[in-house]
């Protein structure tokens, strides 16, 4: 069957920002959803709040719509465009929901309305509310969990006299496990219970026998309209049930199933899809296996993309989102060629001739008070993929990918966090699931003092997996005894590297460097061969050049003579290093590929765009280290016939930064890491602002206690403390007294999570700065080119005060409170900043501005977390443009070329805000402070600053009220500014309830206070947990007070997180949030409708 | 419980074409340290042990393109005959321990017993890679020396030209299950998934390659099964001409070589593919109704659908080359096909046609008059398959 051709137009929807359990794997799944479509000839209309995504690139939509992900905006949209089908399969759970709702308001697939593609509405609901399924599994004769569905607590204590404990709490319509938990105790369960009740927007559980312990497998299956069935690919989880699949170590194939096992899954999982009723599309069925009876149970499915189907896409080759979206306009899958093969079609089912280990990457470092442990609900921020051969190669491959400091599974400095414990411990240890849990069994199976079954007995991994690792553990005990590095044999070399020993972890082994045991490798013969990803195990020849590393004999990079650039990408996504600096490797690679470069990608994260194979030239997947990276050169210069690539660091983030003084100088494309050091290093950059005579905050840097204190004895107190060479404002901390301070340096230098990165040492000291209090923070974005032109990007003006980090702040462009002059002053520095570091292509400065003096904060000749927000508020491709001045071209020449355009700034405002990740972590106060916490963020475009920011709150999940009560409770500092506030409030009708102090203050301006409440920590009658528990309040404003005190405002702030009552947590926001509620009833009160345009609309105007 | 190898014996692999693969011995000690074959590949990523068993690999060594091999062990439960036939087996890495509740033994121990060598540590991605481009080729394998290897690799015959069905089929015949209707199952080399199958229509008398049709007659057999078997279908005459005899007088019904040798009992010919077909993901689109079934394959020939004109009918066409996969006699209860329906390993796409063949038994006449063409496979709705054997 063709294409359809009774269909024009088909609205996307993205799934907003990133969040845990919905990151870039939606970006991917669109952008290729995108690209196809239009590819196809329809009209494309994309919605998405995310503006750091490649999707919402204008190029990639007929309209791209960057607005708040409601039902609300999207009805308008449509509306506006009159699109013929909605596809909601590409934006993960955000799309369904949004669909499901639109789909109960009558606005989109019944009669007259745009067509439900992908997936209808009955199957939507059949596969998400936990009942219809469980029902629709028995009706054909599948196995499910014991269970019973809840909509009160009345209910669920019925449910649960007839399942018992343990038991399983699933909330219907949650992504990412939300709410999801085991109950061992009746206490837990009714806690639980409770909690997974409000967390379901229809209020709904799932209440589930436990199958904790038992094998977790997940099939990737595809249908199309004829009823053509295929499984993409099989997984296996390392870690049993018990652990979200996301949290999960996993593996593909399916490593422990016989075929005889394999297939009944297999036809289970095709005979759920049809019954279930996903038309056209991919979807995921999760099944559990009993070990010890091979009893099978399906647990879910997803009737849409999902993170899985990005993993299975880069595990097979098999692009499951772009032949999904074929499929949804009418294609089957014998009429669609396989990309890779481009003989054979797409009705196949992929075989790989490897081992593909996925494993999650956590944050828990950044959220103070959580447990660290790994339970139903996903708490991981991103994950790594590694490909090998064998199962232990892409294990230690994908070990040393998460960038933890960890070389491998063990022989490197890490190791010996275990000498103090016991076996007693570390086998309690392994019962409980958490990210260290591989390297506690690693070190179990190298004592050799508990078997396997014990280990597995303790910590429900399956013996094989155990067994395989243990024969990397011998083969460390074999390499220690041959410390004669002239000795060791090609065969041994051959036989550790094949076992995923990185050089780094041998050399640690040996006591040598790592360089020398590069060089001995080499010298023996041994060097990685390159083999090629092709969805056929060899069967068919592969067309696309998509390599990982292993250690054979034969390599299958094939010669070119195109000149090459290499592009590090910025691994495992992390707060503080997300999917900006994916959406700027991807771009530098579209615009070389289009001047005429061969591109080269390496990257070891499977959710990015990044990594598609469609992306680049050729695609590296492989991870980040110089080892790694120097192989990959190594072999980009053989098939270039000895000419050496040019390597890009700047685009990916700390991840190959980091990596640019361990490459040769030479081929490192654009500023030169000498610059890079230069802005780094804190000495070295104190003296070029002096040189330039731009002030900076007195300080300086301090490797212990003792420095510090001569710092601050210099500068005085608050000071800024924070490491060097760190993204995210990681450890960073604002110390308004000594004791302070030397907690401060006493975390910094203690074997913590930063201890493990490398520690403290003269190169990598602590900086000292003084703090300045209620100064206005600044970002710039700029590209400087060789003929010393600079292009100003974009200047943000951020909402929140400097001391919060810019990643959590808002800010707008252009800026709304500095005077013209302040601007002209920060460019005129960005300018002479650039010229002092010789700046070829992007740098990002910071600058503080108090009173009449702008102070430079810190600057990086790197691409910064903002640049792709830059590109959608001013039109111009920043990333292009800067990736292009670092291969030599002007910006005259660009100009000429017509790849850089002027920006568009007039007529709109753009917000950008920050999206956290507190509603997952009820136990951290959410107070924002130096440490970036956000893991994404939204874009609101608006006529004006009150309209784009209520625009951006609502994206971000923030809903600025327009009637009701709010609370106010102010730290002494910001109550001058609360009156304002409060004033503005009343003048809208809100009432408003305030804590003593507040109330106090603000009723000696003359301001009524409705409700005065009493502190918590007194035990007052009535206290804002309640008002905000009853929901008597609509908004919630608290400020932290500096120091100490903290106890009422942190239990305030977690309340309105836990209720979900808007919030927000500076008075600089609370402005911003007033002015945003002020338009906001103006546009009611005129009863205008909800204001949308696309981004192409913005930018020709 | 697992009995890995306990020490590492070096060994290589010689082609006829001089290229050398360093690697380990597995399994059984090689007579004179040498094992030769014709060297093939299978892309299935589960199913090692049907896969060895499978009496089709006569005289042909097995590499698997999967890696890890051995994972989930041995069981009796998923033997495909007596026991295996191939003359070796090649893989990246066996698994020292296997994990699973159906494992009887390590694999290892199973090869060991069976006397199948093996070599482990190979390059078999390279190894795959050139037999696509070359075609089959012989090889030879073991702790002898490479001149020794080469020379045995190209001394091996391979499987051109030579009878290997008379090496596999069943001595005498033997009867399965108890159903009232008889079937007659040519023994080529058959797989007990075939047994298994037919066994749910009838009591099945599987019977040796030279059995005579006047034999297989007398036997009043409500329908006649050509079965799958290794090596080239011109290599057996005696077959052919049986088979030539029953056609249209019993309601026939083959798989894979049995296909071939209908066929050419028709008078069509066979050729051989240049590196055949091993796996188990291969698309085959079922002609009529357009639907695509996910199929299991092992052949090296194949049938050439022109050279029987318009005696038959093609059902069925592989995806991905076009090569034909199915045939349906015209005007008669008699079709076959290319691949595996009754999968062991692989997938349940097809097991369908066991049933297009209990109706054909039922109703042969209707056969002579409606094209099968026009039958579309059921629909399988929430079709779970009934045969399968040693599952909880």
């Amino acid at each position: 069957m063709p294409k359809r051709t009774d269909i024009h137009s088909i609205l996307i929807i993205g799934s907003g920002p990133i969040v845990i359990g919905q990151a870039c794997e939606f970006d991917y799944s669109g952008t290729q959803a995108c690209r196809v479509l239009r590819e196809e000839g329809y009209r494309v209309i994309l919605v998405n709040s995310n503006p750091a995504t490649i999707m919402t690139d204008p190029d990639f939509a007929d309209a791209t719509y960057i607005e708040p992900l409601t039902a609300d905006v999207v009805a308008r949209i449509i509306e506006c465009e009159k699109p013929d089908a909605v596809l909601p399969t590409m934006g993960g759970q955000t799309a369904l929901n949004i669909a499901m709702e639109l789909f109960a308001r009558g606005l989109v697939g019944v009669p007259g309305t745009p067509e439900l593609i992908g997936a209808n509405a009955e199957a939507i609901a059949t596969a998400e509310d936990r009942d219809k399924f469980k029902q629709a599994m028995i009706e054909i004769g599948l196995g499910v969990p014991a269970s019973g569905v809840a909509h009160s607590m009345d209910e669920a204590v019925e449910v649960i006299k007839t399942i018992g404990l343990p038991c399983i709490i699933r909330p219907a319509y949650i992504l990412g496990g939300r709410g999801t938990g085991i109950a061992s105790t009746m206490a837990e369960f009714l806690d639980l219970a409770s909690n997974g009740i409000a967390a379901s927007p229809i209020a709904e559980i799932l209440i589930e026998t436990s199958i904790a312990g038992w094998k977790e497998f997940e099939l990737e299956i595809m249908r199309d309209r004829n009823d053509n069935c295929v499984i993409i690919c099989s997984i296996e989880n390392f870690d049993a049930m018990g652990v979200h699949t996301g949290d999960s170590i996993t593996v593909a194939p399916a490593q422990t199933l016989s075929d005889v096992e394999y297939q009944r899954m297999r036809d289970a999982a095709i005979a759920c899809i049809r019954r279930v009723g996903v038309e056209t599309g991919g979807s995921n069925v999760q099944f559990a296996v009993n070990p010890a009876t091979g009893e099978q149970v399906v647990i879910e499915m997803n009737p849409r993309v999902s993170r899985s189907s990005a993993l299975a896409s880069k595990a097979t080759g098999f692009p499951i989102a772009k032949i999904a979206a074929k499929l949804a306009v009418g294609y089957t899958l014998d009429e669609i060629p396989n990309d890779i093969t481009k003989m054979t079609p797409a009705s196949f089912e992929p075989s790989i001739d490897y081992v593909v280990t996925k494993i999650p990457r956590w944050a828990f470092e950044k959220l103070p008070g959580t447990s660290g442990v790994l339970g139903t609900q996903m708490q991981s921020v991103g994950e790594v993929m590694a490909i090998g051969r064998t199962f232990p190669e892409s294990l230690q491959k994908a070990l040393r990918s998460l960038e933890q400091g960890r070389l491998g599974l063990n022989c490197d400095p890490a190791e010996r966090q275990f000498d103090d414990m016991s076996d007693d411990f570390l086998m309690a240890s392994i019962r409980v699931p958490t990210p260290d849990r591989i390297f506690q069994i690693g070190e179990l199976l190298n004592r050799r003092t508990r078997s396997i079954e014990e280990i597995h007995e303790a910590c429900r991994v399956d013996p094989w997996f155990l067994d395989q690792m243990s024969i990397i553990i011998e083969e460390r005990s074999a390499l220690w005894s041959n410390h004669d590095l002239g000795a060791v044999s090609k065969r041994q070399w051959r036989r550790a590297k094949r076992l995923g020993f990185s050089d780094g972890q041998l050399a640690y082994l040996w006591g040598l460097e790592e360089a020398d045991v590069r060089k001995a490798r080499e010298a023996a013969g041994v060097i990685p061969t390159y083999k090629t990803v092709d969805t056929c195990a060899a069967e068919f020849a592969a067309q696309t050049p998509y390599h990982y590393s292993t250690y054979e004999d034969e390599n299958e990079v094939r010669p070119s003579t195109k000149p090459k650039v290499i592009i590090l990408g910025s691994g495992p996504n992390r707060i503080g290093q997300g999917i900006e600096f994916d959406y700027c490797c991807v771009h530098a690679s579209f615009a070389l590929r289009d001047a005429g470069f061969e591109t080269v990608m390496v990257n070891c994260n499977p959710e990015t765009v990044s990594t598609d194979y469609d992306t680049s030239d050729r695609l590296y997947f492989e991870p980040l280290t110089k080892e790694d990276v120097l192989n990959v050169i190594a072999a980009e210069t053989v098939a270039s016939g000895g000419v050496a690539p040019k390597v890009i660091v700047s685009l990916g983030g700390q991840t190959p930064l980091k990596l640019s003084g361990e490459l040769p100088v030479g081929l490192i494309a654009g500023t030169s890491p000498r610059s890079i050091d230069l802005a780094e290093d804190r000495e070295k950059w104190a003296v070029l602002c002096q040189s330039l005579q731009i002030p900076q905050p007195a300080g300086g840097t301090a490797i212990d206690l003792e420095q510090a204190l001569q710092i601050v004895d210099r500068v005085g107190f608050p000071v800024l403390v924070r490491p060097s060479y760190v993204l995210g404002g990681r450890g960073m901390q604002i110390v308004h007294d000594r004791n302070h301070l030397a907690r401060a340096m006493a975390e910094l230098t203690g074997f913590g999570t930063l201890g493990r990165e490398g520690g403290l040492s003269a190169e990598r000291p602590v900086l000292v700065d003084r703090f300045l209090e209620d100064a206005t923070e600044i970002d710039v974005d700029a590209v400087r080119d060789r003929t010393g032109e600079v292009l100003i990007g974009g200047v943000m003006e951020h909402v929140e005060e400097a001391g919060i980090h810019s990643g959590d702040s808002a800010c707008a462009i252009p800026p709304q409170t500095l005077p013209g002059w302040v601007v002209e002053v920060i460019e005129a520095y960005t300018k002479s900043i650039a010229a002092a570091l010789d700046v070829r292509g992007l740098i990002n400065v910071q600058y503080a501005a108090l009173g009449t003096t702008v102070y430079v904060i810190e600057a990086n000749p790197r691409a910064s977390r903002t640049v792709p927000f830059v590109a959608k508020a001013t039109g111009v491709p920043l990333a292009k443009v800067a990736t292009r001045v670092m291969l030599g071209a002007t910006l005259a020449e660009l100009r000429e070329e017509g790849l850089l355009t002027e920006p568009v700034g007039d007529g709109h405002v753009s917000v950008k805000e920050a999206v956290l990740p507190f509603s997952r972590f009820p136990e951290v106060d959410p107070a924002l402070g130096p440490e970036m916490r956000s893991t994404g963020e939204v874009m609101g475009i608006g006529a004006t600053f009150g309209r784009a920011f209520f625009k951006a709150q609502l994206a971000a999940g923030t809903l600025l009220p327009t009637t009701g009560m709010v609370f106010l409770s102010l730290a002494d500092g910001d109550k001058p500014a609360g009156i304002v506030v409060a004033q503005r409030l009343r003048a809208m009708g809100f009432g408003i309830a305030a804590t003593a102090g507040t109330a106090t203050h603000l009723e000696r301006f003359g301001i009524i206070i409705d409700q005065k409440v009493g502190k918590v920590s007194e035990g007052a009658d009535i206290t804002a947990i309640d008002l905000i528990a009853d929901r008597k309040v609509s908004f919630v404003i608290n400020t932290p007070q500096g120091r100490g005190g903290r106890t009422d405002g942190e239990q305030i702030r977690k309340a309105a997180n836990l209720h979900r009552v808007s919030s927000v947590t500076t008075v600089e926001a609370a402005l911003a949030a007033v002015q945003g509620m002020y338009e906001q009833v103006e546009f009611d009160r005129t009863d205008q409708p909800l204001e949308v345009c696309s981004l192409q609309e913005y930018h020709r105007r | 419980m697992s009995t890995p190898p306990e020490t590492i014996t070096e060994a290589a692999l010689v082609l006829a074409d001089g290229s050398v693969f360093e690697g380990e011995l597995i399994g059984s000690i090689p007579p004179s340290g040498i094992a030769s074959g014709e060297v093939v590949f299978n892309t299935v990523l589960s199913g090692y042990q049907e896969v060895m068993t499978d009496p089709s690999y006569a005289g042909q060594i097995i590499t698997f393109t999967y890696p890890h091999i051995g994972n989930y062990g041995a069981t009796l439960a998923d033997f495909e005959s007596r026991r295996p036939f191939c003359r070796g087996v090649i893989v990246r890495d066996l698994a020292r321990r296997e994990s699973n509740y159906r494992s009887e033994a390590h694999l290892d121990a199973m090869l060991r017993r069976y006397g199948v060598s093996g070599i482990a540590g190979i390059d078999t991605r390279r190894l795959t890679r050139l037999l696509r481009d070359t075609g089959a080729m012989t090889g030879a394998f073991g702790t002898a020396g490479e001149s020794a290897l080469l020379a045995a690799a190209v001394a091996e015959p391979g499987t051109d030209g030579i009878d290997l069905v008379a090496q596999v089929t069943t001595p005498t015949s033997f009867t399965v299950g108890s159903g009232e209707r008889r079937i007659v199952a040519y023994d080529y080399g058959i797989k007990f998934s075939i047994i298994d199958h037919l066994a749910t229509l009838g009591t099945v008398t599987v019977v040796p390659a030279s059995t005579t049709a006047d034999e297989v007659l007398s036997l009043e057999p409500s329908g006649v099964f050509l079965s799958n078997g290794p090596g080239d279908p011109a290599e057996v005459g005696y077959a052919v001409e049986a088979v030539g005899q029953l056609v249209g007088r019993v309601p026939v019904f083959g798989i894979c070589l049995g296909h071939q040798i209908l066929s050419r009992a028709l008078g069509g010919s066979t050729f051989k593919l240049p590196f055949g077909h091993h796996g188990g993901n291969h698309p085959v689109q079922h002609v009529a109704s357009g639907k695509v079934e996910i199929t299991s394959q092992n052949h090296n020939f194949c049938v050439d659908p022109d050279s029987l004109g318009s005696q038959v009918e093609v059902t069925h066409v592989n995806l991905n080359d076009h090569t034909n996969e199915g045939m349906w006699v015209v005007g008669q209860p008699a079709f076959s096909v290319q691949y595996h329906p009754e999968a062991g390993p692989g997938p349940h796409d097809a097991s369908y046609l066991f049933g297009v063949f209990d109706a054909m038994m039922n109703d042969p006449n209707e056969w002579r008059t409606k094209p099968m063409v026009r039958r579309s496979p059921p629909a399988r709705v929430a079709g779970l398959p009934a045969a399968e054997r040693g599952v909880a």
